[in-house]
């Protein structure tokens, strides 16, 4: 465990200790008028926010944050610039960027790391590098200050988890079903148990995504786990007309359901 | 040089295992269920069955007297297009299935760019009783229609891939997310040397058949190794399959890809697909579409054992373009009636086109399957043209 913890794992530590449930909404970067969605989210209480920077072949990603990708790629969006664009803005909430591998590896891990750091950006999650393969990155991270939040999913064992939360940075991210990002009708029963099986292994913060689309499943597994991450939900409100005041609105009633 | 197992999946710089945390678990699985079968003689007894009364192996080695000639070389075919369903898939996916069942799993998902994997999984999940879901770009279902037909025959469910290029590469992004949804009660069934470990190792392994036969044949025949070994590359396990029967020895290894999906030729290494290998990209880490005139190899990547050979200099990789593969076609139906699928008409491009440097030595090539799948797509090309053969210039 490192001693001192990011500015991620601060924010979200503090809302815990204050009694509270954390908030994190995800927008793709590049996405029409991200920049607002994302101060939108902020003002509405979001406690930090993942931005998604775009790549071509998103594995973990269901049909919305596809689309979300394809457009935002189509509109010539680049890490570089996505990265930029979150060095100049000011909302007030730490950042975390979420991205395939490749884009980071093309990178160059070290400089994507002090990228990273340069422009405030607290915190890297990617999907498809799971804790065997880290190593290289991590290192990188580490060395530029920058957490790295690893995924937990319900196909673990109890000792995988164990050795994911001792190496996560900023909290562990619950995968609350077996699928790809997307809204369900219903909360899946794994999203409650994964809460549990981590809360029991990690005082880490404890956040659950992916099938987590509305207010009252936001609460539901919330009464476990230590705060939520809302993708689909989010992303679906920027595709459509009602661009960064539908996420504000949206972002807003996730909050008043936690609170 | 050796093909063992490699250390952590691992081909020196190329490889790993960078899948979503989900699938974790499952590849961790597949890698011990695969080392338990592969040392379990009645499991391997049990494919080798499959593989001669089933699948028809042996496949033959044909010399090709009259191409030869014209040529000026030796030219040899492994005759993976004899196999029951016309191509080398069959035997990766037979000893996959069994694997399936051996894991308790009752359903196979598999991708497919051609038709080819996608038919040999179907069958297979026929012949054990497995449930079978293969997805599809929606480009390869329009080019290769008769196999989705052929697929769903078979009692296959298929599922055109709607996203990016619409080709192979999207397929696979499809069938991953199936598995991640899937993964207790399913098996992936990929159907290449890619993906993530043990991927890359155990379908080399299940495909090391054909070379372990050519070899055999090839000494037989003419006393010794062939002097050059050559396959079409998409993901590269038709050219493993072969490769793996001569990397010991002292014959030249020759990859072919097509110049529109170039992994080696034109890519830098990157990691999609679980795996570190070559990989078409933009400059910004976006994966580029591959194009070419046929399904199956149109792909970005390329399997990491292939990225590893060309790095230590024992295989070498040489890209050929459409036309020229169109011509290679042509010239092996008109002269030894064998009419090749698309892909290995890639490898006798190649032979084509480096005759002068080939002249008179052996050239052993994989003819990984036939061309029935193609011959749609032939026609409209060559009767639209009217450059078929036997039609030149009589019309005019
Ligand atoms: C006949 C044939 N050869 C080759 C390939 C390419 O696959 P690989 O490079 O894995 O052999 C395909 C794929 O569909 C095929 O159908």
């Amino acid at each position: 465990m490192s001693a001192e913890p990011g500015p991620l794992e601060a924010a979200l530590r503090a809302r815990r200790s204050r009694g509270g449930k954390a908030l994190v909404p995800y927008l793709t970067g590049g996405l029409g008028d991200w920049q607002a969605g994302l101060a939108a989210a902020a003002d509405a209480g979001a406690d930090a926010i993942e931005v998604g920077i775009p790549f071509s072949d998103p594995v973990m990603d269901g049909p919305v944050i596809q689309q979300a990708n394809d457009r935002a790629l189509a509109g010539g969006i680049t890490p570089l610039a996505v990265l930029d664009a979150l060095g100049r803005l000011d909302i007030g909430v730490p950042l975390a960027v979420m991205t395939y591998y490749n884009i980071a590896f093309r990178f160059g891990l070290e400089r994507f790391a002090s990228v990273l750091a340069e422009q405030g950006v607290a915190a890297a999650i990617l999907p498809d590098l799971p804790l065997e393969e880290a190593g290289p990155w991590t290192e990188a991270a580490d060395a530029a200050g920058v957490e790295t939040v690893l995924l937990a999913a319900p196909t673990a064992s109890d000792e995988r988890l164990g050795r994911i939360c001792a190496r996560t940075r900023g909290f562990v991210y619950g995968v609350g079903l077996l699928g790809v990002t997307g809204e369900r009708d219903e909360l899946a029963s794994s999203a409650v148990v994964m809460a549990g099986r981590l809360k029991q292994v990690t005082d880490v913060p404890v956040l659950v995504g992916v099938g987590v689309g509305t207010p009252e499943q936001a609460q539901e597994v919330c009464r476990v786990a230590d705060g939520a991450v809302v993708g689909s939900a989010v992303v679906r409100r920027m595709l459509g007309d009602g661009g960064p005041a539908a996420v504000g609105d949206l972002v807003g009633q996730f909050r008043l359901a936690l609170d | 040089m050796t093909m063992a197992e490699p250390v952590g999946g691992r081909f020196g710089d190329f490889g790993g295992r960078f899948v979503p945390e989900t699938l974790v678990p499952a590849c961790e699985q597949l890698e011990a269920a695969f080392r338990s079968a592969w040392a379990d003689e009645s499991f391997r007894g049990e494919l080798n069955q499959l593989l001669a009364d089933y699948a028809g192996r042996p496949s033959p080695l044909t010399e090709c007297h009259r191409l030869s000639e014209e040529l000026g070389l030796r030219l040899l075919l492994k005759r993976e297009d004899l196999n029951h369903t016309g191509s080398h898939k069959i035997n990766n996916v037979l000893g996959q299935a069994l694997l399936a069942v051996r894991m308790g799993k009752a359903r196979l998902v598999a991708e497919t760019g051609a038709g080819q994997h996608g038919v040999a999984t179907a069958t297979a999940a026929a012949l054990l009783g497995l449930e079978c879901v293969v997805y599809m770009g929606e480009v390869d279902m329009e080019r290769q229609a008769l196999n989705v037909f052929r697929m769903q025959l078979l009692g296959a469910e298929v599922r055109s891939a709607l996203s990016g290029s619409r080709t192979l590469k999207d397929a696979i992004n499809e069938a991953m997310r199936d598995w991640v949804a899937t993964v207790e009660s399913s098996h992936y069934c990929l159907g290449s040397v890619m993906g993530p470990h043990p991927y890359p190792w155990m379908v080399r392994e299940l495909h090391r058949v054909i070379g372990d036969e050519a070899r055999e044949q090839c000494r037989a025949l003419m006393g010794r190794d062939p002097d050059v070994v050559t396959a079409c590359v998409g993901g590269g396990s038709n050219a493993i399959g072969i490769f793996s029967g001569f990397v010991e020895g002292d014959a030249a290894l020759v990859g072919v890809e097509p110049a529109g999906g170039a992994a080696i030729g034109r890519g830098v290494p990157g990691v999609v697909h679980g795996s570190k290998s070559f990989l078409m990209q933009d400059e910004h880490g976006q994966v580029l579409e591959a194009e070419s005139i046929s399904a199956g190899l149109d792909y970005p990547g390329i399997g990491p054992e292939h990225s590893h050979l060309a790095a230590i200099g024992r295989a070498r990789y040489e890209t050929v373009t459409d036309d020229e593969v169109v011509a290679a076609f042509e010239l092996l139906s008109r002269t030894e009636g064998i009419i090749p699928a698309l892909e290995p008409a890639h490898a006798l491009a190649w032979v084509s086109r480096a005759r002068q440097e080939l002249a008179g030595q052996s050239v052993l090539l994989n003819l990984s399957g036939r061309g029935d799948k193609d011959v749609d797509q032939m026609m409209d090309r060559l009767v639209a043209d009217g450059s078929a053969s036997g039609d030149d210039g009589q019309s005019e």
